[in-house]
Parts: structure tokens; sequence; C-alpha cells
């Protein structure tokens, strides 16, 4: 069914089936339970925000799903093939724009082509998303040299160079300013509507989730498990005043155990 | 403190402007003043010891004064060396006082008396007498130095990326570096000489021990302390085993690498006369002792300054290679 839906899908994207993942981590001698049986399906091309209080253990799921790791207990497949490795379909953006300082901005760009050997072939797709996240002029410049919302967006001109089918990402602009965030955040749904793939975001802004987001679910503290799972069905763009989603917000919120309005 | 702000301020590209200077340049004048002032002394003063090469130590220091002189009106126009001339100034004019003391102490009144010190002349007289034999002594020096250092940093180099990188590497080697890291060279020499079949290769292997300990043990801290989400990121893009050892890990662990060059650098010329010590026919280490050993202390001190500057030369290129290597911490430092 999921790779059948693949095939249908003119643009390339996968499907990811998270299938009653438990994980532990072992810290210090302590045994430390942080999903507990997550399940979830997201189809090819959707864009799904994964809601919580920090720390509840998201972000491992993200990392299990780029294959960084291997769940203690369940599956996570891609097109029904388990992950077991990271692959360049699936790729993880930080919070940290962890672009490597000793390489510019072209440099920084150009790694997982370089990785796999594809710099001849596939070199002139680095001009095309430097250009994409508006930074041609800056392609020379070391990552010392850019402002958190640049280093960000070089951050994912890297993952989008290797044209992923997954996009898995991290919080992706939580340490922004308030007016970078809003940008970077049209930025990002217009690449997502222009590429195509899955996109699978982690964040505990729940306006960001609402903002960008076909399906919304909400994480319990540590250990994770889906509390609640709400579809936005607003076309974009959406505004924040939005009835639905104001009712929706403080749906949201209430899941997350903030039942005033805040 | 504050000039270590004024440094940060000046490494960031901010200089405050000074209007561009065209007229004398005043410390050139007081240089060549005081520089006159040795030849003066130099010449003018009987010589309480004799030291050879008083004729020619103050013609030197009048041909160096009338340089500061021409200097004093051309400077301007010589761009950046002229700048960098005009910030040491006051070395120069330091410097010619220094020569003149130090030459009326010794050579003059004799208050620190031969063969333990030696005017500024004496040492002249020792390089315009022996300087073959010290050429030949730079050169074999240079050789020793040579193969030891590079072979040294070289093996440190690999085993430090091997000892940061590999858990298992790490546990049998590490405490094997501790032990030997503190060790004096001069404790090897007994093994040495069973081990290496001639006293050449016992002594480039002091030089590379001394040179590669300290590139080791940095490079390994420096390999094991990358950020982890480095790794990560280099994974999720592609990149096997090689890739992150060539690309990620090397190159995030090069500010240490340098650290533990420029330590190895240090080391490597304090274990020179050392090494030299074993059988060595010529060399600067082995001119020192030779010397010392004949309280021919003004040759001694002609060596160590050569010694000096050579150090002095080979840190600065080190830096150099550091500055072309490491442009992308500027601003982050």
């Amino acid at each position: 069914m999921a790779l059948a839906l693949a095939e249908a899908n003119p643009i390339e994207s996968i499907a990811l089936d998270v299938e009653g993942v438990s994980h532990r981590y072992d810290v210090d001698g302590k045994d430390l339970q942080v999903l507990d049986n997550v399940s979830l399906t997201i189809a090819p091309g959707e864009f799904v925000a994964l809601l919580g209080p920090s720390g509840c253990g998201k972000s491992t799921l993200l990392r299990l799903a780029a294959g960084l790791e291997t769940a203690t207990v369940g599956k996570v497949l891609e097109d029904g093939r388990p992950i077991t490795a990271p692959n360049p379909d699936r790729i993880l953006v930080f919070q940290d724009a962890t672009l490597f300082p000793w390489r510019t901005v072209r440099d920084n760009i150009a790694i997982g082509l370089e990785a796999r050997r594809l710099l001849d072939t596939k070199g002139y797709r680095i001009d095309e998303v430097l250009k994409l996240v508006k930074l041609e002029g800056f392609a020379d410049f070391y990552p010392h040299q850019l402002s958190g919302g640049m280093a960000q967006r070089a951050a994912l001109a890297r993952a989008l160079v290797n044209d992923p089918k997954l996009l898995l990402l991290d919080e992706p602009f939580g340490k922004l300013d308030s007016l970078t965030r809003l940008r970077m955040q049209n930025e990002l749904l217009d690449l997502w509507k222009s590429a195509g793939f899955t996109a699978l975001l982690v964040t505990h802004d729940v306006e960001e989730a609402l903002l960008l987001a076909d399906r919304v679910i909400v994480l319990s503290d540590r250990p994770a498990s889906i509390v609640a799972e709400i579809r936005v069905d607003r076309p974009h763009p959406r505004r924040r005043d939005d009835a639905t989603l104001v009712a929706l917000r403080s749906q949201l919120l209430e899941k997350l155990g903030i039942s005033h309005d805040v | 403190m504050s000039a270590a702000v004024e440094d940060t301020f000046e490494s960031a590209g901010r200089r405050s402007l000074t209007l561009p200077f065209t007229g004398i340049w005043r410390n050139g004048l007081f240089a060549a003043g005081t520089w006159a002032l040795t030849a003066v002394l130099t010449y003018g003063l009987p010589d309480v010891i004799t030291w050879g090469a008083t004729e020619l130590f103050a013609a030197a220091a009048l041909v160096g004064a009338g340089i500061f002189l021409a200097l004093s009106v051309t400077v301007h126009r010589l761009g950046s060396v002229g700048r960098t001339l005009v910030h040491y100034g006051p070395w120069f004019i330091v410097l010619g006082l220094w020569l003149a003391v130090w030459e009326v102490l010794t050579a003059k009144l004799g208050w620190l008396p031969k063969p333990f010190f030696s005017p500024p002349q004496g040492l002249l007289h020792v390089y315009v007498t022996d300087w073959d034999r010290l050429l030949i002594c730079i050169a074999y020096t240079g050789r020793l130095w040579g193969l030891g250092f590079f072979s040294g940093i070289l093996v440190g180099f690999a085993g430090g990326v091997a000892l940061g990188w590999s858990k298992r590497f790490a546990y049998w080697g590490m405490p094997l570096l501790k032990l030997i890291g503190p060790v004096p060279a001069s404790a090897w020499i007994p093994c040495t000489f069973f081990i290496f079949p001639s006293t050449f290769h016992a002594s480039i292997f002091l030089v590379a021990l001394a040179s590669g300990i300290p590139v080791a043990i940095l490079t390994a801290a420096g390999v094991s302390q990358v950020n982890r989400s480095f790794y990560d990121v280099a994974r999720t893009l592609g990149a096997d085993n090689r890739f992150l050892i060539f690309k990620v890990a090397i190159p995030a662990s090069l500010p240490n690498v340098f650290v533990g060059l420029f330590m190895g650098l240090y080391y490597s010329f304090a274990v020179l006369v050392v090494a030299e010590m074993l059988g060595a026919k010529f060399g600067l280490g082995w001119y020192l002792q030779f010397n010392t050993a004949y309280s021919a202390y003004a040759n001694v001190y002609a060596a160590l300054i050569i010694m000096a500057l050579i150090c002095a030369g080979l840190v600065r290129l080190l830096f150099v290679a550091r500055d072309r290597l490491l442009g992308w911490q500027k601003g982050i430092l």
C-alpha cells in the first residue's frame, strides 16, 4: 500500500511508519525510557508536526527515523522497509545549524555530495539550492560570518541539495529571533511545496505546528506516548488569527496540560 | 587586559586611523644615536681584556647607526616593511643602549670577566673566525632536527588520530603514552644505544620522541573532543568512516594539533643538545658541549644565539602555516 502510493506520487517522497516503538537509554548506568509504544503513519509528501514538552523524547524519534539509532522495541519503516542505517534520502536538520566551521557555506552544502562522490555529476545543484535559500551572495563565507538565520538556511540547503525524500526537522527555528522565525517558516513551507518531500517537524511551539503542518501529533512528557492527533485542514498560507487555528490552538494547549488561555 | 582587548580589536580589522606621517622618524634618529654611541665607546675606550674584532664591531655599529639615520627620513616610503620598522622603533633604541652598556661592562671595564661573559665584539669575533665550523654545525643539526622532527610529528599525528578515534586503541595506548610522556630524553639513551644500528639513528629517535609525544597527546585530545553532532550530521548526509576521520575529525582537531606542534618544536630544540651527545661529530648541540668543556663561553653564546634565531624563525613559519590552515577560526577565537 505504502509502496503503491510512493510510485503513484510524481514527486519523490517516502512514507514513514513507526510501529510500536519504545526506546531506552542507559544514562550513567540508569535505565531511562524516552519513548513508550509510539505508533504513527506518515503518508508520502505529508507535513507532520510532533508537539511535546521539552526533553520528552521527540528528538529521539527523529534520530530513529534518520537511522542514527535503532529502536529498543518496535520498528521504524520507510516505505515498508526497516530503517537500519543513516541514508541521505532521510536527512535530519538540527536545532543548531551545526555547519562545519572550517568549511565555507558552499563547501558545507557540498558535504553530502562529496561523501557520496557525486560532486562531479550533481555539483550544479549547489548553486540551485544556494539560490533557493537566498544565500547566493554568501557562498564563500565561513559559518562564523553568518547570522543565526543565515546559518540555519545554509543547514537547510545542505539537506536539500541531496534531494531528500524525508526531511526530519528537530526544532530548526528554536534558536532564531521571532521575526526570522516567521520568515523561515514561510520559506520552509515554500520549499516543501516545491520539492515535495515528506516532512516531520519536531517543535514545542504550538503556533509553528499549526501554521505549517497537515497534522499535529501531541506527545506526553517522558516517556513520550501519543496523547492526541489533530488534523489541520486549512489551506496555505495560513493566518495565525484564523478562527479555526485559534480554536485548535487552545485545544492543543489543553492537551499539553495548559488549560488556561495563555 | 586592556592590551588583550586592543589585540582583539586589531585582529577584527578595526584599527583606528592615524594620519599618514611624512616627516622625520624620531625613534629612528634616536636609534641612530644609541648605535653611534656604541660605536664610539667601542672604538674610543681601550679594551681591558682582549677579545678581538674591536674595530670590526665598532664599524658594524656605525653602519647600523648610518642605516637608522637613512631610515629616519625614508621609512615612510617603505610601505608595510616601514610600518613594521616604525613599530619596533623603541626596540632599536634600547638595543643600541644595551649593546653600549654590555660592551662597557665587559670589554671596557672588565666588571663581567672572561671567560664567563663575552662582550658583543667577542661574539662577533667568534662568528668571523669560526664561521665555517658553525655553518657545518648548522647543516648537521638541520639534518638531524629535520629528520627527527618531521618523522616524530608524522607518527605522533597518526598515533594521536588513532588514539582519539578508536576506543580500543585508546585503551592500550593512552596509559603507555602517559607513562612515556614525562620520561626525560636522556633516560632513553641506554636503550637507544642497544636498539638502533647507529648513534645517528638514536639521535633522530630522541628528537622524534620529544616532538612526537606532545603532538600525539594533543591530537588525541582534539579528535576525542570533536562535537558529536558533527558526526551525526555527516552520517545522515551519507558519510562513511573514512570521511568521518579525514573530513570531520581531523579538520575539527587541527587547532589542537597546532598547539601540539608548537610544543613539539620547542621540545625538539631542547633535546638537540642531548641528542648530539651521542657521538655526533658536528652539530650546534655538539658545538655547545665541546666549547663548554673548554670554557670557551663566547663560542657557546654565539651558538646559542644562532639556535634561538633558528627556533624563532621556525616558530614564525609555523604561525604562517597555522594562519593559512586555520583562517576559518578568525572571529571564533
